[in-house]
Protein backbone atom coordinates (compact mmCIF):
# COMPACT_ATOMS: atom_id res chain seq x y z
CA UNK A 1 0.00 0.00 0.00
CA UNK A 2 3.07 2.21 0.02
CA UNK A 3 2.28 3.34 -3.49
CA UNK A 4 -1.18 4.46 -2.40
CA UNK A 5 0.19 6.62 0.41
CA UNK A 6 2.66 8.09 -2.05
CA UNK A 7 -0.27 8.95 -4.35
CA UNK A 8 -2.08 10.73 -1.51
CA UNK A 9 1.05 12.71 -0.60
CA UNK A 10 1.63 13.49 -4.24
CA UNK A 11 -1.90 14.85 -4.70
CA UNK A 12 -2.12 16.87 -1.53
CA UNK A 13 1.38 18.32 -1.24
CA UNK A 14 3.80 17.60 -4.02
CA UNK A 15 1.53 18.17 -6.98
CA UNK A 16 -1.26 20.09 -5.35
CA UNK A 17 -3.58 20.84 -8.27
CA UNK A 18 -4.40 24.38 -7.13
CA UNK A 19 -1.09 25.70 -5.89
CA UNK A 20 1.47 23.69 -7.88
CA UNK A 21 -0.14 22.43 -11.07
CA UNK A 22 -2.43 25.44 -11.35
CA UNK A 23 -5.17 23.26 -12.83
CA UNK A 24 -8.91 23.77 -12.63
CA UNK A 25 -8.57 27.53 -12.26
CA UNK A 26 -12.11 28.24 -13.41
CA UNK A 27 -13.93 26.78 -10.36
CA UNK A 28 -10.99 27.80 -8.16
CA UNK A 29 -11.51 31.46 -8.92
CA UNK A 30 -15.26 31.43 -9.38
CA UNK A 31 -16.80 29.59 -6.45
CA UNK A 32 -14.39 30.26 -3.59
CA UNK A 33 -16.14 33.33 -2.24
CA UNK A 34 -16.78 31.40 0.99
CA UNK A 35 -15.27 28.47 2.88
CA UNK A 36 -18.37 26.30 2.48
CA UNK A 37 -18.54 26.85 -1.26
CA UNK A 38 -14.85 26.11 -1.74
CA UNK A 39 -15.03 22.97 0.41
CA UNK A 40 -18.22 21.80 -1.34
CA UNK A 41 -16.71 22.29 -4.76
CA UNK A 42 -13.56 20.44 -3.73
CA UNK A 43 -15.45 17.47 -2.29
CA UNK A 44 -17.75 17.26 -5.32
CA UNK A 45 -14.75 17.22 -7.61
CA UNK A 46 -13.06 14.61 -5.44
CA UNK A 47 -16.02 12.24 -5.68
CA UNK A 48 -16.18 12.58 -9.45
CA UNK A 49 -12.41 12.30 -9.80
CA UNK A 50 -12.13 9.16 -7.68
CA UNK A 51 -15.01 7.40 -9.39
CA UNK A 52 -13.92 8.31 -12.90
CA UNK A 53 -10.29 7.36 -12.16
CA UNK A 54 -11.47 3.94 -10.96
CA UNK A 55 -13.61 3.25 -14.01
CA UNK A 56 -11.02 4.56 -16.46
CA UNK A 57 -8.34 2.43 -14.82
CA UNK A 58 -10.65 -0.60 -15.14
CA UNK A 59 -11.30 0.09 -18.80
CA UNK A 60 -7.78 1.22 -19.66
CA UNK A 61 -7.01 -1.85 -21.78
CA UNK A 62 -10.36 -1.78 -23.56
CA UNK A 63 -10.58 1.87 -24.58
CA UNK A 64 -8.88 2.33 -27.98
CA UNK A 65 -6.17 4.96 -27.94
CA UNK A 66 -7.65 7.00 -30.75
CA UNK A 67 -10.98 7.64 -29.07
CA UNK A 68 -9.80 7.81 -25.45
CA UNK A 69 -10.74 11.47 -24.95
CA UNK A 70 -14.42 11.05 -25.90
CA UNK A 71 -14.51 7.88 -23.84
CA UNK A 72 -13.06 9.68 -20.79
CA UNK A 73 -15.52 12.52 -21.17
CA UNK A 74 -18.49 10.15 -21.37
CA UNK A 75 -17.37 8.45 -18.15
CA UNK A 76 -16.71 11.74 -16.35
CA UNK A 77 -19.99 13.24 -17.56
CA UNK A 78 -21.94 10.25 -16.23
CA UNK A 79 -20.49 10.72 -12.77
CA UNK A 80 -21.02 14.48 -12.84
CA UNK A 81 -24.67 13.90 -13.69
CA UNK A 82 -25.06 11.44 -10.81
CA UNK A 83 -23.34 13.80 -8.38
CA UNK A 84 -25.45 16.73 -9.51
CA UNK A 85 -28.67 14.82 -8.98
CA UNK A 86 -27.49 13.85 -5.53
CA UNK A 87 -26.60 17.44 -4.67
CA UNK A 88 -30.00 18.59 -5.90
CA UNK A 89 -31.66 15.98 -3.72
CA UNK A 90 -29.65 16.31 -0.51
CA UNK A 91 -27.76 19.63 -0.57
CA UNK A 92 -29.91 22.00 -2.64
CA UNK A 93 -28.35 25.11 -1.12
CA UNK A 94 -24.83 24.06 -2.08
CA UNK A 95 -26.12 23.09 -5.51
CA UNK A 96 -27.56 26.51 -6.12
CA UNK A 97 -24.43 28.22 -4.75
CA UNK A 98 -22.16 26.29 -7.10
CA UNK A 99 -24.57 26.61 -10.02
CA UNK A 100 -23.12 26.10 -13.47
CA UNK A 101 -19.76 25.03 -12.05
CA UNK A 102 -21.12 21.57 -11.17
CA UNK A 103 -21.83 20.59 -14.80
CA UNK A 104 -18.54 22.24 -15.74
CA UNK A 105 -16.65 19.65 -13.67
CA UNK A 106 -16.89 17.52 -16.83
CA UNK A 107 -14.31 19.70 -18.53
CA UNK A 108 -12.23 20.34 -15.41
CA UNK A 109 -8.66 19.76 -16.50
CA UNK A 110 -7.72 18.09 -13.22
CA UNK A 111 -10.09 15.23 -13.97
CA UNK A 112 -9.17 14.79 -17.62
CA UNK A 113 -5.54 15.41 -16.71
CA UNK A 114 -5.46 12.61 -14.13
CA UNK A 115 -7.37 10.29 -16.44
CA UNK A 116 -4.84 10.90 -19.20
CA UNK A 117 -1.70 11.06 -17.06
CA UNK A 118 -2.39 8.41 -14.45
CA UNK A 119 -5.58 6.36 -14.53
CA UNK A 120 -5.22 5.28 -18.16
CA UNK A 121 -1.79 3.78 -17.43
CA UNK A 122 -2.10 2.36 -13.91
CA UNK A 123 -4.09 -0.29 -12.03
CA UNK A 124 -7.35 0.44 -10.26
CA UNK A 125 -6.29 0.76 -6.61
CA UNK A 126 -3.49 3.31 -7.10
CA UNK A 127 -5.76 5.20 -9.50
CA UNK A 128 -8.44 5.46 -6.83
CA UNK A 129 -5.88 6.77 -4.36
CA UNK A 130 -4.57 9.15 -6.99
CA UNK A 131 -8.12 10.47 -7.35
CA UNK A 132 -8.54 10.80 -3.59
CA UNK A 133 -5.15 12.50 -3.23
CA UNK A 134 -5.74 14.95 -6.04
CA UNK A 135 -9.29 15.56 -4.83
CA UNK A 136 -8.10 16.26 -1.29
CA UNK A 137 -5.38 18.54 -2.64
CA UNK A 138 -7.97 20.42 -4.66
CA UNK A 139 -10.31 20.60 -1.66
CA UNK A 140 -7.46 21.90 0.48
CA UNK A 141 -6.60 24.57 -2.08
CA UNK A 142 -10.19 25.70 -2.53
CA UNK A 143 -10.87 25.68 1.21
CA UNK A 144 -7.80 27.83 1.92
CA UNK A 145 -8.85 30.25 -0.78
CA UNK A 146 -12.45 30.29 0.44
CA UNK A 147 -11.38 30.74 4.06
CA UNK A 148 -9.15 33.73 3.35
CA UNK A 149 -11.60 35.35 0.96
CA UNK A 150 -14.56 34.90 3.27
CA UNK A 151 -12.62 36.18 6.28
CA UNK A 152 -11.29 39.31 4.58
CA UNK A 153 -14.13 39.88 2.16
CA UNK A 154 -17.13 39.46 4.41
CA UNK A 155 -15.58 39.08 7.85
CA UNK A 156 -16.98 35.62 8.54
CA UNK A 157 -15.75 32.05 8.72
CA UNK A 158 -18.43 29.52 7.75
CA UNK A 159 -21.01 32.28 8.34
CA UNK A 160 -19.67 32.96 11.86
CA UNK A 161 -18.79 36.64 12.13
CA UNK A 162 -15.25 37.47 13.27
CA UNK A 163 -14.69 40.94 11.82
CA UNK A 164 -17.31 43.72 11.97
CA UNK A 165 -18.85 44.44 8.61
CA UNK A 166 -17.41 47.98 8.48
CA UNK A 167 -13.88 46.61 8.35
CA UNK A 168 -14.33 44.09 5.53
CA UNK A 169 -12.47 44.61 2.28
CA UNK A 170 -15.29 43.60 -0.01
CA UNK A 171 -13.24 43.37 -3.19
CA UNK A 172 -11.55 40.24 -1.82
CA UNK A 173 -14.91 38.48 -1.97
CA UNK A 174 -15.51 39.68 -5.53
CA UNK A 175 -13.90 38.34 -8.69
CA UNK A 176 -10.67 40.43 -8.57
CA UNK A 177 -10.11 39.29 -4.99
CA UNK A 178 -9.93 35.67 -6.16
CA UNK A 179 -6.87 36.55 -8.22
CA UNK A 180 -5.27 38.57 -5.42
CA UNK A 181 -5.71 35.81 -2.86
CA UNK A 182 -4.69 32.98 -5.19
CA UNK A 183 -1.54 34.85 -6.18
CA UNK A 184 -0.79 35.59 -2.53
CA UNK A 185 -1.25 31.98 -1.40
CA UNK A 186 0.82 30.59 -4.29
CA UNK A 187 3.56 33.07 -3.44
CA UNK A 188 3.55 32.01 0.22
CA UNK A 189 3.67 28.30 -0.56
CA UNK A 190 6.41 28.84 -3.16
CA UNK A 191 8.42 30.69 -0.54
CA UNK A 192 8.02 27.77 1.90
CA UNK A 193 8.70 25.19 -0.80
CA UNK A 194 11.87 26.91 -1.97
CA UNK A 195 13.31 27.28 1.50
CA UNK A 196 12.55 23.64 2.41
CA UNK A 197 12.73 22.12 -1.05
CA UNK A 198 15.18 19.62 -2.42
CA UNK A 199 17.83 20.72 -4.82
CA UNK A 200 17.26 19.50 -8.37
CA UNK A 201 20.35 17.26 -8.03
CA UNK A 202 18.66 15.06 -5.47
CA UNK A 203 15.65 14.50 -7.68
CA UNK A 204 15.20 11.72 -10.18
CA UNK A 205 12.85 11.47 -13.08
CA UNK A 206 9.51 10.24 -11.86
CA UNK A 207 8.21 9.76 -15.43
CA UNK A 208 5.53 12.32 -14.68
CA UNK A 209 6.61 15.48 -16.41
CA UNK A 210 3.86 17.66 -14.96
CA UNK A 211 5.48 17.81 -11.55
CA UNK A 212 9.05 17.76 -12.74
CA UNK A 213 11.44 20.64 -12.30
CA UNK A 214 14.51 18.93 -13.64
CA UNK A 215 16.42 20.45 -16.50
CA UNK A 216 15.79 18.75 -19.81
CA UNK A 217 19.29 17.24 -20.00
CA UNK A 218 19.05 15.91 -16.49
CA UNK A 219 15.61 14.62 -17.28
CA UNK A 220 16.97 12.45 -20.08
CA UNK A 221 19.85 11.30 -17.92
CA UNK A 222 17.56 10.38 -15.09
CA UNK A 223 15.06 8.76 -17.40
CA UNK A 224 17.61 6.22 -18.59
CA UNK A 225 17.37 4.16 -15.47
CA UNK A 226 13.70 4.68 -14.85
CA UNK A 227 11.30 1.79 -15.33
CA UNK A 228 8.97 3.86 -17.43
CA UNK A 229 11.39 4.17 -20.33
CA UNK A 230 12.22 0.47 -20.28
CA UNK A 231 8.57 -0.39 -20.56
CA UNK A 232 8.13 1.97 -23.46
CA UNK A 233 11.12 0.48 -25.26
CA UNK B 1 43.12 70.71 -29.22
CA UNK B 2 42.95 71.44 -25.57
CA UNK B 3 39.48 69.96 -25.21
CA UNK B 4 39.07 66.22 -25.01
CA UNK B 5 36.70 64.67 -27.46
CA UNK B 6 34.05 62.80 -25.62
CA UNK B 7 33.30 59.57 -27.45
CA UNK B 8 30.47 57.59 -26.02
CA UNK B 9 27.57 55.46 -27.04
CA UNK B 10 24.07 56.88 -27.43
CA UNK B 11 21.95 58.63 -26.22
CA UNK B 12 23.88 61.69 -27.29
CA UNK B 13 21.24 64.25 -26.44
CA UNK B 14 21.38 64.89 -22.76
CA UNK B 15 19.22 66.80 -20.37
CA UNK B 16 19.46 67.76 -16.73
CA UNK B 17 15.89 66.56 -16.19
CA UNK B 18 15.56 63.93 -13.46
CA UNK B 19 12.69 61.85 -12.17
CA UNK B 20 12.83 63.85 -8.97
CA UNK B 21 12.39 67.15 -10.82
CA UNK B 22 9.49 65.88 -12.88
CA UNK B 23 7.76 64.52 -9.80
CA UNK B 24 8.37 67.80 -7.99
CA UNK B 25 6.74 69.67 -10.87
CA UNK B 26 3.73 67.34 -10.80
CA UNK B 27 3.44 67.91 -7.06
CA UNK B 28 3.58 71.68 -7.57
CA UNK B 29 0.94 71.40 -10.29
CA UNK B 30 -1.34 69.48 -7.93
CA UNK B 31 -0.96 72.09 -5.19
CA UNK B 32 -3.76 74.45 -6.35
CA UNK B 33 -6.23 71.56 -6.36
CA UNK B 34 -4.94 70.33 -3.01
CA UNK B 35 -5.08 73.76 -1.39
CA UNK B 36 -8.55 74.35 -2.76
CA UNK B 37 -9.62 70.96 -1.39
CA UNK B 38 -8.32 71.93 2.05
CA UNK B 39 -10.11 75.30 1.82
CA UNK B 40 -13.25 73.52 0.68
CA UNK B 41 -13.38 70.59 3.10
CA UNK B 42 -11.39 71.89 6.05
CA UNK B 43 -8.45 70.60 8.06
CA UNK B 44 -9.66 67.02 7.75
CA UNK B 45 -8.77 67.07 4.06
CA UNK B 46 -5.21 68.17 4.91
CA UNK B 47 -4.90 65.28 7.35
CA UNK B 48 -6.11 62.79 4.75
CA UNK B 49 -3.56 64.11 2.25
CA UNK B 50 -0.70 63.96 4.76
CA UNK B 51 -1.61 60.49 6.03
CA UNK B 52 -1.91 59.07 2.52
CA UNK B 53 1.39 60.53 1.34
CA UNK B 54 3.15 59.34 4.51
CA UNK B 55 1.72 55.84 4.11
CA UNK B 56 2.77 55.66 0.46
CA UNK B 57 6.32 56.84 1.13
CA UNK B 58 6.70 54.63 4.18
CA UNK B 59 5.43 51.55 2.31
CA UNK B 60 7.88 52.15 -0.50
CA UNK B 61 10.74 52.67 1.94
CA UNK B 62 9.87 49.59 4.00
CA UNK B 63 9.47 47.30 1.00
CA UNK B 64 12.74 48.38 -0.56
CA UNK B 65 14.52 48.09 2.76
CA UNK B 66 13.21 44.59 3.41
CA UNK B 67 13.89 43.42 -0.15
CA UNK B 68 17.40 44.94 -0.10
CA UNK B 69 16.68 47.15 -3.07
CA UNK B 70 17.86 50.67 -3.79
CA UNK B 71 15.80 53.08 -1.74
CA UNK B 72 13.94 55.23 -4.27
CA UNK B 73 11.76 57.33 -2.01
CA UNK B 74 13.79 60.43 -2.87
CA UNK B 75 12.56 60.40 -6.45
CA UNK B 76 9.24 61.63 -5.02
CA UNK B 77 7.17 59.24 -7.14
CA UNK B 78 5.62 57.75 -4.01
CA UNK B 79 4.73 61.28 -2.88
CA UNK B 80 2.93 61.90 -6.17
CA UNK B 81 1.11 58.57 -5.94
CA UNK B 82 0.04 59.32 -2.37
CA UNK B 83 -1.04 62.83 -3.24
CA UNK B 84 -3.03 61.70 -6.29
CA UNK B 85 -4.71 58.99 -4.26
CA UNK B 86 -5.59 61.45 -1.47
CA UNK B 87 -7.08 63.88 -4.00
CA UNK B 88 -9.28 61.00 -5.15
CA UNK B 89 -10.67 60.30 -1.68
CA UNK B 90 -13.54 62.04 0.06
CA UNK B 91 -12.45 64.13 3.04
CA UNK B 92 -14.61 62.02 5.37
CA UNK B 93 -12.72 58.80 4.63
CA UNK B 94 -11.46 56.94 7.74
CA UNK B 95 -7.67 57.14 7.93
CA UNK B 96 -7.14 53.39 7.94
CA UNK B 97 -8.88 53.12 4.57
CA UNK B 98 -6.65 55.84 3.15
CA UNK B 99 -3.60 54.00 4.48
CA UNK B 100 -4.86 50.70 3.05
CA UNK B 101 -5.26 52.37 -0.33
CA UNK B 102 -1.74 53.79 -0.23
CA UNK B 103 -0.29 50.40 0.72
CA UNK B 104 -2.20 48.71 -2.09
CA UNK B 105 -1.06 51.33 -4.60
CA UNK B 106 2.61 51.09 -3.72
CA UNK B 107 2.96 47.46 -2.71
CA UNK B 108 0.64 45.55 -5.02
CA UNK B 109 0.40 47.77 -8.08
CA UNK B 110 3.86 49.33 -8.14
CA UNK B 111 6.54 47.43 -6.22
CA UNK B 112 5.49 43.85 -6.92
CA UNK B 113 5.66 44.56 -10.63
CA UNK B 114 9.15 46.00 -10.26
CA UNK B 115 8.82 49.55 -8.94
CA UNK B 116 8.66 52.82 -10.81
CA UNK B 117 8.50 52.36 -14.55
CA UNK B 118 7.23 48.80 -14.36
CA UNK B 119 3.72 49.28 -13.02
CA UNK B 120 1.13 48.30 -15.62
CA UNK B 121 -1.55 50.65 -14.39
CA UNK B 122 -1.66 53.92 -12.53
CA UNK B 123 -1.12 52.99 -8.85
CA UNK B 124 -3.24 55.81 -7.43
CA UNK B 125 -6.17 55.00 -9.69
CA UNK B 126 -5.91 51.27 -9.15
CA UNK B 127 -6.01 51.93 -5.41
CA UNK B 128 -8.99 54.22 -5.83
CA UNK B 129 -10.90 51.52 -7.73
CA UNK B 130 -9.82 48.94 -5.15
CA UNK B 131 -11.23 51.12 -2.36
CA UNK B 132 -14.32 52.05 -4.35
CA UNK B 133 -15.23 48.39 -4.81
CA UNK B 134 -14.36 47.51 -1.22
CA UNK B 135 -15.89 50.41 0.67
CA UNK B 136 -18.50 51.76 -1.71
CA UNK B 137 -20.46 53.51 1.04
CA UNK B 138 -17.53 55.26 2.69
CA UNK B 139 -15.90 56.19 -0.61
CA UNK B 140 -19.03 57.98 -1.80
CA UNK B 141 -20.00 59.65 1.49
CA UNK B 142 -19.47 63.19 0.26
CA UNK B 143 -20.14 66.15 2.48
CA UNK B 144 -19.96 69.81 1.66
CA UNK B 145 -20.30 72.55 4.29
CA UNK B 146 -21.12 69.87 6.84
CA UNK B 147 -24.04 68.60 4.81
CA UNK B 148 -23.98 65.17 3.25
CA UNK B 149 -24.94 65.54 -0.35
CA UNK B 150 -24.75 63.99 -3.76
CA UNK B 151 -22.08 65.13 -6.18
CA UNK B 152 -23.20 67.37 -9.05
CA UNK B 153 -22.34 64.53 -11.40
CA UNK B 154 -24.79 62.27 -9.59
CA UNK B 155 -27.44 64.96 -9.84
CA UNK B 156 -26.79 65.33 -13.56
CA UNK B 157 -27.18 61.63 -14.11
CA UNK B 158 -30.49 61.62 -12.33
CA UNK B 159 -31.81 64.72 -14.08
CA UNK B 160 -31.64 67.00 -11.05
CA UNK B 161 -30.40 70.57 -11.03
CA UNK B 162 -26.75 71.56 -10.88
CA UNK B 163 -24.86 74.85 -10.83
CA UNK B 164 -22.28 75.03 -13.59
CA UNK B 165 -20.34 77.95 -12.11
CA UNK B 166 -19.98 76.18 -8.77
CA UNK B 167 -18.82 73.07 -10.56
CA UNK B 168 -16.16 75.06 -12.40
CA UNK B 169 -14.95 76.87 -9.29
CA UNK B 170 -15.30 73.81 -7.10
CA UNK B 171 -17.80 74.78 -4.39
CA UNK B 172 -19.45 71.38 -4.54
CA UNK B 173 -19.38 67.99 -2.90
CA UNK B 174 -16.86 65.48 -4.17
CA UNK B 175 -13.43 64.05 -3.48
CA UNK B 176 -10.75 66.34 -2.09
CA UNK B 177 -9.02 67.23 -5.32
CA UNK B 178 -11.58 66.80 -8.06
CA UNK B 179 -14.14 69.50 -7.34
CA UNK B 180 -12.42 72.57 -8.75
CA UNK B 181 -11.90 72.43 -12.50
CA UNK B 182 -10.28 75.87 -12.30
CA UNK B 183 -7.57 74.82 -9.82
CA UNK B 184 -6.85 71.68 -11.83
CA UNK B 185 -6.58 73.66 -15.06
CA UNK B 186 -4.10 76.02 -13.37
CA UNK B 187 -1.94 73.04 -12.47
CA UNK B 188 -2.32 71.57 -15.95
CA UNK B 189 -1.22 74.86 -17.50
CA UNK B 190 1.90 74.77 -15.33
CA UNK B 191 2.70 71.23 -16.51
CA UNK B 192 2.16 72.19 -20.15
CA UNK B 193 4.37 75.28 -19.86
CA UNK B 194 7.11 73.27 -18.17
CA UNK B 195 6.65 70.63 -20.89
CA UNK B 196 6.16 67.90 -18.33
CA UNK B 197 3.09 66.54 -20.08
CA UNK B 198 2.22 66.21 -23.72
CA UNK B 199 -0.95 67.94 -24.86
CA UNK B 200 -2.05 65.03 -27.05
CA UNK B 201 -3.56 62.70 -24.46
CA UNK B 202 -5.68 65.26 -22.55
CA UNK B 203 -6.74 67.17 -25.67
CA UNK B 204 -7.87 64.08 -27.55
CA UNK B 205 -9.42 62.65 -24.38
CA UNK B 206 -11.45 65.78 -23.73
CA UNK B 207 -12.25 66.20 -27.42
CA UNK B 208 -13.53 62.67 -27.88
CA UNK B 209 -15.56 62.84 -24.71
CA UNK B 210 -17.09 66.19 -25.77
CA UNK B 211 -18.11 64.76 -29.14
CA UNK B 212 -19.48 61.67 -27.41
CA UNK B 213 -21.54 63.85 -25.04
CA UNK B 214 -22.64 66.02 -27.96
CA UNK B 215 -24.00 63.03 -29.85
CA UNK B 216 -25.52 61.68 -26.65
CA UNK B 217 -27.41 64.89 -25.92
CA UNK B 218 -28.41 65.27 -29.57
CA UNK B 219 -29.99 61.82 -29.42
CA UNK B 220 -31.70 62.62 -26.11
CA UNK B 221 -33.75 65.72 -26.80
CA UNK B 222 -31.47 68.30 -28.34
CA UNK B 223 -27.90 69.47 -27.93
CA UNK B 224 -27.35 70.75 -24.39
CA UNK B 225 -24.08 72.63 -23.95
CA UNK B 226 -24.64 73.23 -20.23
CA UNK B 227 -24.85 69.47 -19.75
CA UNK B 228 -21.65 68.88 -21.71
CA UNK B 229 -19.79 71.59 -19.80
CA UNK B 230 -21.07 70.13 -16.55
CA UNK B 231 -19.82 66.69 -17.54
CA UNK B 232 -16.40 68.15 -18.32
CA UNK B 233 -16.16 70.04 -15.00
CA UNK B 234 -17.80 67.41 -12.85
CA UNK B 235 -16.33 64.41 -11.12
CA UNK B 236 -12.76 63.34 -11.68
CA UNK B 237 -12.65 64.24 -15.35
CA UNK B 238 -10.20 67.15 -15.21
CA UNK B 239 -8.03 65.44 -12.59
CA UNK B 240 -8.00 62.25 -14.64
CA UNK B 241 -7.42 63.84 -18.03
CA UNK B 242 -4.53 66.13 -17.04
CA UNK B 243 -2.82 64.26 -14.21
CA UNK B 244 -3.67 60.55 -14.34
CA UNK B 245 -3.97 59.74 -18.04
CA UNK B 246 -0.66 61.50 -18.69
CA UNK B 247 1.29 59.34 -16.23
CA UNK B 248 4.58 58.54 -18.00
CA UNK B 249 4.70 54.90 -17.06
CA UNK B 250 1.19 53.94 -18.07
CA UNK B 251 0.64 55.98 -21.22
CA UNK B 252 1.99 55.33 -24.73
CA UNK B 253 5.30 56.92 -25.76
CA UNK B 254 4.56 57.30 -29.45
CA UNK B 255 2.72 60.49 -30.55
CA UNK B 256 0.20 58.51 -32.59
CA UNK B 257 -0.26 56.10 -29.71
CA UNK B 258 -1.09 58.99 -27.42
CA UNK B 259 -3.81 60.15 -29.79
CA UNK B 260 -5.31 56.65 -29.95
CA UNK B 261 -5.00 56.39 -26.15
CA UNK B 262 -6.88 59.68 -25.71
CA UNK B 263 -9.64 58.62 -28.07
CA UNK B 264 -10.06 55.27 -26.29
CA UNK B 265 -10.27 57.08 -22.97
CA UNK B 266 -12.91 59.49 -24.28
CA UNK B 267 -15.06 56.73 -25.71
CA UNK B 268 -14.85 54.58 -22.58
CA UNK B 269 -15.51 57.46 -20.20
CA UNK B 270 -18.50 58.43 -22.30
CA UNK B 271 -19.82 54.90 -22.26
CA UNK B 272 -19.30 54.49 -18.51
CA UNK B 273 -20.76 57.87 -17.57
CA UNK B 274 -23.61 58.34 -20.01
CA UNK B 275 -24.67 54.92 -21.24
CA UNK B 276 -24.52 52.97 -17.97
CA UNK B 277 -27.70 52.13 -16.11
CA UNK B 278 -29.37 54.46 -13.63
CA UNK B 279 -28.26 52.46 -10.62
CA UNK B 280 -24.58 52.26 -11.43
CA UNK B 281 -22.24 55.02 -10.35
CA UNK B 282 -22.10 58.32 -12.15
CA UNK B 283 -18.31 58.24 -12.39
CA UNK B 284 -16.33 56.43 -15.07
CA UNK B 285 -13.02 58.24 -15.41
CA UNK B 286 -10.95 56.02 -13.15
CA UNK B 287 -12.19 52.77 -14.66
CA UNK B 288 -11.67 54.13 -18.17
CA UNK B 289 -8.09 55.14 -17.40
CA UNK B 290 -7.01 51.90 -15.75
CA UNK B 291 -8.65 49.90 -18.52
CA UNK B 292 -6.82 51.92 -21.18
CA UNK B 293 -3.58 51.51 -19.19
CA UNK B 294 -3.88 47.81 -20.01
CA UNK B 295 -4.20 48.60 -23.72
CA UNK B 296 -1.02 50.67 -23.79
CA UNK B 297 1.37 47.84 -24.80
CA UNK B 298 -0.94 46.95 -27.71
CA UNK B 299 -1.30 50.59 -28.75
CA UNK B 300 2.45 51.05 -28.69
CA UNK B 301 2.96 47.94 -30.73
CA UNK B 302 0.82 49.15 -33.62
CA UNK B 303 2.19 52.70 -33.55
CA UNK B 304 5.94 52.06 -33.55
CA UNK B 305 7.30 54.73 -35.89
CA UNK B 306 9.10 53.68 -39.06
CA UNK B 307 12.84 53.75 -38.58
CA UNK B 308 14.73 56.39 -40.61
CA UNK B 309 15.58 54.99 -44.02
CA UNK B 310 13.41 51.92 -43.65
CA UNK B 311 10.97 51.04 -46.38
CA UNK B 312 7.33 51.71 -45.92
CA UNK B 313 5.29 48.66 -45.12
CA UNK B 314 3.63 47.41 -48.25
CA UNK B 315 -0.09 47.22 -47.86
CA UNK B 316 -1.41 43.72 -48.18
CA UNK B 317 -2.56 43.41 -51.75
Amino acid sequence: MNRCVERLYNGIIKENPTFVLMLGMCPTLAVTSSLINGFGMGMTTMVVLTASNAIIALLRNIIPDKVRMPAFIVIVASFVTIVQFMLQAYLPSLNSALGIYIPLIVVNCIILGRAEAYASKNPVIPSIFDGIGMGLGFTLGLSCLGLVRELIGSGTVASFRLIPEDYCIKIIGLAPGAFFVLAGLVAIQNKIRISHGKKPKDMKCCSDCSGCNLECGERKEAAKDSDFVKEEA
Amino acid sequence: MSEMLNVSSNPHVRDKQTTQMIMLDVTIALLPAGIFGIYNFGIRALLVILVTIAAAVFTEFLYEKLMHKTITVYDLSAVVTGLLLALNLPSTIPFWIAILGAVFAILIVKQIFGGLGQNFMNPALAARCFLLLSFTGKMTAFTYDGVTGATPLYNMKHGESYDLLHMFLGNTAGTIGETSALALLLGAAYLLIKKIIDFRIPVFYIGTFTIFALIYTACNGGVDFTFIAGQLCGGGFMLGAWFMATDYVTSPVTPMGRIIFGICLGLLTGAFRLLSSENSGAEGVSYAIIFCNLLVPLIERITIPRGFGREKKKSAA
